[in-house]
C-alpha cells in the first residue's frame, strides 16, 4: 500500500452566540474543505443552541505571536493600569461591555 | 350516529394510524442504522454528524409513533410501537433497513432517502391533519441539512479518488433498486393521499429524480437502470435485514419487559 493516509486539514471554529455579540473562538475540527468545516462545526459546537453564526478558518492561515516574544510584546503593558476602565462607573443599561 | 358514519370515522382513524406508523418506521429504522456508526465512523467529526442525523430521525419517529398510539386509542405508547412490534408489523421503506456496509454505501442510502424526504415533507406540510403538517415543517428543516450533508459527500466521494468513486458507485448500484418503492402505488401512502393526509407517492418522483440526477452528474456517478421493486416495505414485506436490526434494537424491552432507565 503506497497510498498515504493523510489527516484532514485543521480548521479553527468561531461561534457567534447571539446577534450583536462577536464571534468567539470555541475550538477546532478537521474537515476536507471549508463547506464541510462549517457542517462539522455546526454538528460539534451548536448542538445545544450555542450559536447563530459560524466562522471557520484554516488553522494554517493563522499567524500567531511567538511565545519567545512574550516579554517584549506583553510586559510593557503591565505597569499601565490607567488603561483599565476601572475608573469609570458603567451605567446599568450597558450590556455586553 | 349511523353505522356507516361510524365506519368512515374508524377507517379514517385506522388510516391515520397506519400512515403515521409508516412514516415513523422509516425514520426509526434509519435512525437505528445510523446509530450503528457511533464509535465506528471514519473520523470523529463524521461520527458526530451521523449521530446528529440519527437523533433528528429518532425525534421524527417519536413524534409520529406517539401520535399514532394516541389516535389508535388503545393505550400504546411510542415505546410499545417501537419495541414490541414484530418485523412483519413494520412498514418502513425497505431501503432504510439495508445494512451500512461501508461509509460510501451509508452515504448513498442517506442521500437517496434525504432527497425523497425533502419532497415528502415539503408536500406533507399541506396535510389535512394538522399534527402531520406540524411534523413536516420541523422535519423539512432537518432534512435540508441532512441533504446538504449527504449530497456533499456524494460529490466528494464520487468525484474523489478511484477507491472512493468505486465504493459509492457500488453502493448506488446495489441500493438503486430500492428507490422504486418510494413512488410505487398500492400501499398506505396512496390511501393517505386519497384522503388528503399526504402527497401522492408518484407525484414526488419528478423532483426527486431531478435532484438526484444533478448530484450524480456532479459526482461523476452513473445512474443505474430503473428496475421494479422486489421488496415492498410499506406493505410489510421486508428483507431479512430488518429482523436482525430489530432483534438488536428491541432486545432490552423484549428481555426485560417494561424496564426503565
Amino acid at each position: 500500500m503506497s497510498q498515504q493516509r493523510k489527516q484532514w486539514p485543521l480548521y479553527e471554529v468561531f461561534i457567534r452566540a447571539r446577534s450583536g455579540l462577536e464571534h468567539k473562538h470555541v475550538g477546532s475540527i478537521h474537515a476536507v474543505d471549508a463547506r464541510q468545516a462549517v457542517e462539522h462545526a455546526r454538528d460539534l459546537y451548536t448542538r445545544r443552541q450555542e450559536g447563530v453564526s459560524i466562522w471557520v478558518v484554516r488553522s494554517s492561515d493563522i499567524t500567531a505571536s511567538d511565545p519567545g516574544d512574550a516579554e517584549a510584546l506583553f510586559e510593557p503593558a503591565k505597569d499601565k493600569i490607567y488603561r483599565h476602565p476601572t475608573f469609570y462607573s458603567i451605567p446599568d443599561e450597558v450590556k455586553n461591555l | 350516529m349511523s353505522a356507516s358514519a361510524a365506519t368512515v370515522l374508524s377507517a379514517s382513524t385506522d388510516l391515520r394510524f397506519r400512515y403515521a406508523v409508516h412514516l415513523g418506521d422509516t425514520s426509526l429504522i434509519l435512525a437505528q442504522r445510523l446509530g450503528e456508526w457511533v464509535g465506528h465512523a471514519p473520523a470523529l467529526e463524521e461520527d458526530l454528524a451521523l449521530a446528529n442525523i440519527a437523533l433528528d430521525l429518532l425525534g421524527q419517529a417519536r413524534y409520529l409513533l406517539s401520535y399514532a398510539g394516541e389516535i389508535e386509542g388503545k393505550g400504546r405508547t411510542e415505546d410499545d410501537l417501537a419495541f414490541l412490534r414484530d418485523p412483519s408489523d413494520f412498514t418502513n421503506l425497505a431501503l432504510v433497513e439495508q445494512p451500512n456496509v461501508d461509509f460510501g454505501h451509508t452515504i448513498v442510502r442517506q442521500f437517496l432517502i434525504d432527497a425523497w424526504q425533502l419532497e415528502l415533507f415539503e408536500c406533507l406540510q399541506g396535510s389535512s391533519e394538522p399534527r402531520l403538517a406540524e411534523l413536516a415543517a420541523k422535519a423539512l428543516k432537518e432534512t435540508r441539512y441532512h441533504y446538504r450533508f449527504s449530497s456533499g459527500w456524494m460529490v466528494r466521494l464520487g468525484d474523489g479518488t478511484e477507491e472512493s468513486h468505486k465504493r459509492v458507485q457500488d453502493g448506488l448500484d446495489s441500493l438503486w433498486k430500492f428507490t422504486s418503492e418510494f413512488f410505487a402505488p398500492g400501499a398506505v401512502d396512496e390511501e393517505a393521499a386519497a384522503a388528503g393526509l399526504g402527497p401522492d407517492p408518484a407525484s414526488l418522483r419528478a423532483a426527486w429524480a431531478a435532484n438526484v440526477e444533478q448530484v450524480l452528474t456532479e459526482a461523476t456517478l452513473k445512474k443505474p437502470a430503473d428496475v421494479s421493486y422486489r421488496w415492498f416495505g410499506k406493505r410489510n414485506q421486508h428483507s431479512e435485514h430488518l429482523s436482525h436490526l430489530l432483534a438488536e434494537m428491541q432486545f432490552m424491552q423484549r428481555t426485560y419487559p417494561g424496564v426503565q432507565w
